[in-house]
């Protein structure tokens, strides 16, 4: 055996970064029921489990998502991650085909020049020594890569990288000093018992005419052991607590868990999942537009990991889900803040006794007409619906015509769910005793909620779906009226709700689509979201502003959108500002309405 | 007694210097736009809960800056938080966000 006192510190760091994530994997998974624990046993002795390790080899090691996004980028995270993990597995082969050993100590691997200066006279010894010198080359150039990515961001598609706390900064530290001293004490121990490939071997005998190589070498063995000590001993508690993490993420969301009402083990495992390696900064418009950062998951899923108190960071956020949509780990950060957001805000703070004694006067009809809210805002949408519903034949009842209870999401997201559903109960009461078999509604907002919370058994459609079927089924007939247009998905409508198909089928047959910069999955938010709750007018109408600018670049005849807010906002935006020569905004239901005079 | 529809006027005498406006202090650090209310009354006119009850947001604007609590303490309770008054709202006061800091407010210093 071999062994000399400079593999302590690697040693120790090792064992104690064991010891303190198995302890956080433990309470991760007990922290949920029985039944839930065994849907993962389930998980690993299915066929499943394949599919599971092909992505944590895809995800982990190779970074594939990231690639997607930048191939620098993605360059960048798969040579830290595939690299080392190579050169540990490349390591362990060559030790143990050097000692004929199935078994050796733990840290020969890492130390095997130190140890071995004969290291011929084993199968593929040369191959091995240019194999690991091209590894650890790869490594060096994504640190490269690295150091140049915290200078020159955009190089990397990405206009603002994370700030770091101190304890990231030390991780960071001892992480870039690893493999630049690796290559350091290699070629040391190289210069003078010729054990190494291409690189070592060669930088070992230029440093072998400038420096004196056998009183350094030694020292050279400590300090990359003590490197790799400290990284280890602050990785669970730096952002590299997200490489023993995603994998538990992986194979936990395969299994089917998900963050719903609490925060639960899995909840933590989404958190920590966080590398903050920063694709979510760019994709969100708070932050474009006032510069206010707290917010930006990246930065939020820190505070929550540690438990900072911050509220800014749980409020000032649309809950638009762009950053969710680009995040490469995949974490669901809409979620979480609305449990974080229940956890702060449900005290009960409304009374609503006033409607009980509100007369709840249904009327017998086949479909329920809901406008929301907002939809009275902007009244030639609920005009335009009655309108279509009258030419289409339909026996409706406009349930909100005159007095109209809020459907409760603008509660919801703000937190205060217990409030929410008083005004659920009130609304489901109403529509249960119609006897109506479909709900039609103008507003995603209310769309949303009523699909997820209110646990209605009947169909439950927004009106985009709804009118593109009276089309189809040719109850309406529109005419083409061959205006351009650019249509704007709605956040709770696409992202929220997943409907992108029927609003665009709908449009196709009534007008000449523009396609978009952004749009479906990654289209803008028009700023005004309820979810957030301190943005004034002013960051709004800059939010605004920034997202009716780039869905008029075409110049279309028409903004087309299906939802009363975005209209409403855009309709300042464009008509106020003066955004786009002359561009109309409209809702797709107004615009029906028109085609089908 | 008859309800002839009319009843005897409570006093309302405003003494600034006996009110307590540490709500709207609160509010003003909380939610600066506070200050540019001018009574229009039009977050009153659209208000969903206006609907049901007397309800009035404009009324109660005033009761804030006039630092009369007690009128207050159980008629913001009725809001629904919708937010239709932000959005018609002339001055682009963030209505919402000042009900919500309000209930937050007297909620914590009962
Ligand atoms: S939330 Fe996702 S995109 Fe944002 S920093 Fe974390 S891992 Fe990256
Ligand atoms: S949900 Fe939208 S507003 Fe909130 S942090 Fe993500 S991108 Fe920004
Ligand atoms: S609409 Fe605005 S300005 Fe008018 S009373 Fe209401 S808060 Fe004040
Ligand atoms: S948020 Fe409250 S005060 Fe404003 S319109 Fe809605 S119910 Fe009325």
């Amino acid at each position: 055996m071999s062994y000399n006192p400079f593999v302590l510190p690697f040693s120790i760091g090792l064992v104690i970064v064991i010891i303190l994530i198995l302890w956080k994997y433990f309470r991760w998974v007990f922290s949920h029921e029985k039944a839930e624990q065994k849907k993962i046993v389930k998980l690993i002795f299915s066929f499943k489990i394949f599919s599971v390790i092909k992505e944590i080899f895809m995800e982990v090691l190779l970074h594939r998502r990231i690639f997607k996004i930048n191939p620098v980028l993605g360059y960048m995270h798969s040579s830290f991650a595939f690299g080392w993990f190579l050169l540990i597995l490349g390591g362990t082969v060559e030790s143990k085909l050097h000692s004929h050993h199935a078994f050796n100590m733990f840290y020969e691997p890492i130390f095997f020049k130190f140890f071995s200066h004969n290291i011929n006279g084993f199968p593929f010894a040369n191959g091995f020594k240019f194999l690991m010198d091209l590894i650890l080359l790869y490594i060096l150039s994504g640190l490269v890569l690295a150091m140049v990515k915290r200078l020159y961001k955009r190089m990397f598609g990405m206009k603002k990288t994370t700030k770091l706390r101190l304890v990231d900064k030390l991780a960071l530290t001892s992480l870039w000093c690893i493999f630049p001293l690796r290559l350091l004490a290699e070629s040391l121990t190289s210069a003078q018992y010729h054990n190494g490939g291409f690189l070592t071997d060669n930088f070992g005998n230029i440093l072998a005419a400038i420096l004196p190589v056998n009183q350094l070498e030694y020292p050279a063995w400590w300090a990359y052991s003590i490197a790799l000590g400290v990284f280890f001993v602050m990785l669970p508690y730096s952002r590299y607590m997200h490489i023993p993490t995603e994998m538990v993420l992986i194979i936990l969301r395969k299994a089917g868990f998900k963050t719903e009402k609490k925060y639960t083990g899995f909840s933590r495992v989404e958190v920590q999942s966080c590398s903050r390696c920063g694709v979510c900064l760019d994709a969100c418009q708070v932050y474009s537009a006032t510069q206010r950062n707290k917010m930006l998951p990246a930065y939020f899923l820190q505070s929550v990991r540690f438990n900072k108190k911050g509220k800014q960071g749980l409020t000032d956020c649309l809950m638009c889900g762009r950053c969710q949509e680009v995040c490469p780990v995949g974490i669901g950060v809409n979620a979480i803040r609305r449990v974080k957001r229940n956890e702060v805000f449900d005290e009960k703070g409304a009374e609503f006794e006033y409607l009980k004694d509100s007369d709840s006067k249904t009327k017998k009809a086949d479909v329920i007409y809901f406008a929301g809210c907002m939809t009275h805002l902007t009244p030639t949408i609920k005009k335009s619906m009655v309108n279509l519903f009258q030419k289409a034949d339909v026996n409706y009842w406009f349930m909100d015509e005159d007095a109209s209870v809020c459907c409760g999401r603008p509660l919801q997201v703000l937190g205060k769910e217990k409030d929410a559903n008083i005004l659920a109960d009130k609304n489901r009461e109403l529509i249960n005793n119609s006897g109506a078999t479909l709900l039609v509604t103008s507003c995603p907002i209310c769309y949303k909620i009523f699909k997820e919370e209110y646990n209605l058994n009947i169909k439950i459609q927004h009106h985009t779906e709804y009118l593109n079927e009276l089309v189809n089924s040719g109850k309406l007939k529109p005419v083409n009226l061959n205006f351009s247009a650019v249509y704007h998905d709605p956040c709770d409508l696409g992202r929220g709700s997943g409907i992108y198909s029927q609003p665009r089928e709908l449009l196709s047959k009534i007008s000449i689509t523009n396609k978009l910069e952004n749009e479906k999955e990654m289209a803008l938010c028009c700023g005004s979201s309820l979810a957030n709750l301190p943005a004034g007018f002013d960051d709004k109408e800059l939010m605004a502003i920034k997202a009716a600018e780039e869905l008029c670049k075409s110049n279309p005849d028409y903004l087309i959108t299906a939802c009363p807010l975005c209209k409403k906002t855009f309709v300042q935006a464009c008509n106020e500002r003066k955004i786009g020569k002359n561009v109309k905004v409209k809702d797709i239901a107004e615009m029906l309405a028109e085609a089908v005079m | 007694m008859a309800d002839f529809g009319y009843k005897i006027q409570e006093d309302r005498q405003i003494n600034y210097d006996s009110n307590d406006r540490t709500l709207f202090y609160f509010l003003k650090r909380v939610e600066p736009s506070i200050s540019l209310c001018i009574g229009c009354g039009t977050c009153s006119a659209t208000c969903t809960v206006g609907q049901f009850t007397q309800f009035d947001l404009h009324k109660i604007m005033l009761y804030v800056r006039r630092g009369e609590k007690v009128h207050i303490a159980n008629e913001i309770k009725k809001c629904m938080l919708c937010g239709k008054c932000s959005l018609v709202c002339p001055k682009g006061i963030n209505t919402r966000n000042i009900i919500f800091q309000t209930r937050k407010f007297l909620h914590s210093n009962k």
